[in-house]
């Protein structure tokens, strides 16, 4: 299905990139959005609080983060595309609600603008240190997908992509930005409403008393039921059967929890979005994700010019991790670099993939700001060592 | 292409920000270039000195920040004292007359001051002082067209205000065309 030409701004706009996200989500046919404003992800809701009641949407500032995931589950399971925003401390207060979305296998769409942790942390200036949180945040076992713009153009491609995904494996899926992302002003271009492909929701085609919520297992996307037209359900976020309603037994929750990891690890292939990058004869790759994926780029070109034979991945996708790839090419270069806005998160997962078989390497950074080319280009020079 | 580091300087409610707005959506949108703006957030953009920052490049610009600008824009005293000493050995200063009082710089610093808080009253809307400034760096700095700067001011006001903001972005213009053909004369 193509957008609604009427929720698209179509053409050359200069925006930031909570802006953009924003228009992402619009363009993307988000129709509610609840949330409770914080540094530095506020223009998100501003401007979708702005434009969406002229679109027919709704937004509601809700009394604080709990709250605010719990109704955009709610607004999903009522029949709408939802969203919301926060950074760090929010991030944190969303988790319990978080998994619950995962459980209730509820699309939806949060964005996180990383500032500096712990705790409040740095409310203005970057930060990429929520990463392991996004992995793991929610108590339980379950996968996630989560998504690094580097930029407002890509603010405003991977959150309607976020929309897509989450509607394809009925999940809430995670923007994973920065501040400095966030506040950086750029030009995004907006393609026309044609030219932008979403995925729809599937609903049942079984009659009112025949269909149930979770009939699938192993990682099948079953339909959802929808509301108004004589469904009666129940969604819990206890473990559940196929019919929504719990039982508390260990068959039960290998069943259901085997379903909720094998929805992401059948599907990693389809997933997973890296873009690679003179990998080919590499002695060393780079990986990182967002603002960091960016600012690396002169150190790689300053490491290459001078004959060091450097390549690099942007993981669009960060999670799920690109295992195959990454083990793969930890067979066969000398070593792997991750750069990013925190003292070792990414990286480990990197590292444990590589098993030794090449030398791995952090250009870390406690956030604040961004990357100094210069010490990424030190790190270079010491793995080529 | 070269790359032009540009950081805007003045206290908070002076429409510092938007100044670097227009600059960079001139840059991007009028003129086919890359720009990247950022600013500084927080209680300091209250009130107090606070800027923005905008790369232009013929280039993506990668790294998002300034660094050294080649030029300084500084609408207040707080501002130009605080970012004075960390520009470009070359750089162009531009500043308000009857705000900003220079310092001694190095010889390579060219610097430009106009009375722009005087023009924006002139016009009856001390807060246009912004747009007057932004015409003045266009004439003395030649770094964009005319028109993409008009262009990126028209588009980025307040609706209502094209006219005035037009208005004050032109006088800061000609200013600045006049006192670049004084220093010719001179020279």
């Amino acid at each position: 299905m193509k957008a609604d030409p009427r929720n698209v701004l179509t053409g050359a706009n200069y925006l930031d990139g909570n802006h953009a996200s924003a228009e992402g989500a619009i363009a993307a046919g988000c129709k509610f959005f609840a949330g409770y404003p914080i540094t530095p992800s506020t223009e998100i809701a501003e401007r979708f609080a702005r434009r969406i009641p002229l679109l027919g949407g709704v937004f509601i500032q809700m009394e604080d983060e709990l709250a605010s995931m719990n109704a955009i589950l709610g607004a999903s399971w009522g029949g709408l595309k939802s969203m919301t925003c926060t950074s760090g401390p929010g991030f944190s207060l969303m988790m319990e609600n978080f998994g619950l979305g995962i459980m209730l296998e509820t699309p939806t769409v949060l964005v996180n603008v990383q500032r500096g942790g712990p705790s409040t942390g740095l409310p203005t200036l970057p930060g990429q240190a929520d990463m392991m949180q996004a992995r793991w945040g929610s108590h339980g076992d379950y996968e996630v997908i989560a998504l690094a713009p580097d930029s407002p153009q890509e603010s405003f491609e991977l959150t309607i992509h976020a929309f897509n995904l989450s509607e394809k494996y009925r999940m809430p899926v995670l923007v994973m930005t920065d501040e400095c992302v966030g506040h950086m002003t750029e030009k995004v271009i907006i393609p026309p409403a044609e030219e932008i492909e979403l995925v729809e929701r599937k609903y049942t085609d079984k009659k009112p008393g025949e269909a149930w919520p979770y009939e699938s297992t192993n990682g099948d996307i079953a339909p959802m039921l929808p509301v108004g037209k004589g469904y009666k359900f129940h969604v819990t976020g206890l473990t559940h059967d196929y019919r929504g309603y719990p039982v508390i037994n260990a068959e039960a929750q290998k069943l259901k929890v085997k379903h909720l990891v094998d929805k992401i690890n059948k599907n990693v292939d389809d997933i997973i979005w890296i873009e690679e990058k003179d990998t080919d004869d590499a002695e060393i790759v780079m990986l990182s994700y967002g603002i960091s994926s960016r600012v690396m780029q002169p150190a790689i070109a300053r490491a290459r010019k001078e004959g060091i034979k450097v390549g690099q991945i942007k993981m669009v996708t960060v999670w799920p991790f690109a295992e195959k790839r990454i083990a793969e090419l930890a067979g066969k270069v000398k070593s792997l670099i991750m750069v990013e806005m925190n003292y070792g998160q990414v990286f480990l997962e990197m590292d444990r993939i590589a098993r030794g078989r090449c030398k791995t390497y952090l250009a870390g950074h406690a956030g604040g700001t961004v990357h100094k080319p210069e010490d990424i280009y030190q790190i270079i020079k010491e793995a080529a060592k | 292409m070269a790359v032009t580091e540009i950081r805007i300087t003045g206290f908070g409610g002076q429409g510092v920000i938007l100044c670097g707005y227009i600059i960079g959506k001139a840059a991007s949108i009028f003129n086919d270039q890359h720009s990247t703006l950022t600013q500084s957030f927080g209680p300091e953009a209250r009130g107090s000195a606070c800027s923005a920052q905008v790369i232009i490049s013929g280039e993506r610009v990668l790294y998002p920040y300034v660094t050294a600008p080649d030029i300084l824009i500084a609408m207040s005293k707080d501002g130009y004292l605080t970012h004075k000493d960390k520009i470009a050995e070359d750089c162009i200063i531009v500043y308000d007359k009857d705000l900003v009082k220079l310092e001694k710089h190095g010889p390579k610093v060219k610097t430009y001051g106009v009375p722009a808080t005087r023009i924006a009253e002139e016009l009856g809307r001390k807060i246009v002082l912004n747009i007057v400034m932004l015409g003045f760096f266009g004439a003395v700095s030649e770094i964009l067209p005319r028109e993409a700067l008009r262009k990126a001011v028209e588009t980025s006001v307040p609706s209502g205000t094209e006219g005035l903001n037009l208005k004050a972005f032109d006088k800061g213009f000609e200013y600045g065309l006049s006192l670049k053909k004084e220093t010719v004369a001179t020279a």
